[in-house]
């Protein structure tokens, strides 16, 4: 057990090296933020949201902005999600939130299409414009039935 | 004859549930040496460079080794349902959530752990421990308590760089060889990867494993027999006993909480 200071060092380095390891893992894969004050909670309602999960991206023309931070149905059994976008991004109060599907069996993200307005949305706001996600399984029904009602008249 | 055979077992019960309360008492015992003074700070740097520092290149190829064939099977598996973009988020909970605790928590049993049983078990052989109490120095405290505290510190260390080569040696095969799309595979594992779930839960388990082999590692060094073949028996039986363990309390954690 000698005394050297050469050996304290390398602990050091690993210590630091471990503890860098967890926080890649944590911060930049297990996306934990610190969001600060700046953060922008907005809300939007849909009939209908698929898959769509917490922790999903919010997206404003494929770029990267925030992403889903609860899902709960409010009383008319429509499903309230809330966002969590960057703190310095206005969006217009006339804005539009709609759920897509990356590729065809991706993962399902909102995407914000801001609109005109000058006002913009604050914390707590609603997203008022919304469009529902896409049942694959829906769409195919839909089709075959009206392929089906089609051959019989 | 029969009345033999039924005092053997009973024996035999007795003996196994003395050890039991044996290991709990040195468990005890263990945990009042951390907390009570003097802290043997010395003595924790020490140990964690013997047992994190030493057991880093191991930790780190077998790391990357594990990431590469993961990324080779995910391929080969997700390319026939046309989902290689998946890869990123295969190779990274399967290496958060169980190989990367379990395996370095395997490596370090038998890199470490069985190096500490018979550290320990070679000292009661030749009297050393006696030596430290003559001196009126606790050998728990002194011996077997940094150990066992370094054991624990190191494991979520070494567990989480075991994840980082891993997802790298993914990232080499998936993006260097298999030509996916390094910007799915990065993103794959961003999207899957929860805090809250996967890294904590990946935490929780690489601290309970380092206990588990810290305490299993220095009792069996502490009881062993004090001949070669005592010390021998304490080495084997640390790296058998910690594996097995080590499997069945994965299974029962990833059971009762789902991580």
């Amino acid at each position: 057990m000698s005394k050297s200071p050469v050996r304290d060092l390398i602990v050091g380095l690993f210590v630091i090296a471990g503890f860098t390891a967890i926080a890649y893992l944590s911060v930049s894969l297990g996306g934990l933020t610190y969001t600060g004050p700046g953060g922008l909670f907005l809300t939007a309602k849909f009939d209908e949201i698929g898959g769509l999960a917490p922790r999903a991206q919010v997206v404003v023309g494929g770029v990267k902005v925030g992403q889903v931070t609860a899902i709960d149905l409010d009383e008319d059994y429509r499903a309230e999600v809330t966002l969590e976008v960057n703190g310095n991004l206005a969006v217009p109060e006339d804005s539009s939130a709609s759920i897509l599907t990356a590729g065809v069996l991706g993962d399902q993200y909102i995407a914000l299409e801001p609109g005109g307005s000058d006002a913009m949305l604050q914390t707590g706001d609603e997203v008022p414009y919304t469009q529902s996600a896409i049942i694959l399984e829906r769409l195919i029904g839909k089709l075959v039935q009206n392929f089906g009602g089609g051959d019989d008249e | 004859m029969f009345r033999s055979h039924v005092e053997k077992l009973g024996g035999r019960t007795i003996a196994g549930i003395s050890r039991l309360g044996q290991f709990t008492t040195f468990a005890g015992v263990l945990l009042d040496c951390l907390i009570t003074r003097p802290f043997r700070g010395r003595r924790l740097i020490d140990e964690v460079y013997t047992i994190g520092v030493l057991s880093l290149v191991i930790v780190c190829i077998s790391g990357g080794a594990v990431g590469m064939v993961l990324g080779l099977q995910g391929y080969t598996v997700l390319t026939r349902f046309g989902a290689e973009e998946a890869l990123g988020s295969f190779v990274g909970l399967t290496l958060i959530r169980e190989l990367g605790p379990v395996l370095t928590a395997l490596l370090v049993t038998g890199r470490a752990g069985s190096a500490i049983a018979a550290e320990i078990g070679a000292m009661v052989a030749t009297e050393q421990l006696d030596g430290l109490r003559m001196m009126s120095i606790d050998p728990t405290h002194y011996v077997a308590a940094p150990k066992a505290a370094a054991m624990v510190l190191t494991m979520p260390l070494l567990s989480a760089l075991f994840i980082v080569c891993g997802i790298g040696g993914g990232y080499v095969v998936g993006v260097q060889f298999l030509g996916i799309d390094p910007g799915s595979y990065l993103k794959g594992l961003e999207g899957s990867i929860k805090f809250s779930d996967d890294v904590m839960g990946s935490i929780t388990k690489s601290l309970v494993f380092g206990i588990l082999v810290g305490m299993i590692s220095t009792y069996r060094g502490y009881t062993s027999a004090p001949n070669a073949a005592g010390v021998s028996a304490a080495t084997t039986g640390t790296v058998v006993v910690a594996s097995v363990l080590t499997l069945i309390v994965d299974y029962i954690i990833t059971a009762l909480w789902g991580v």
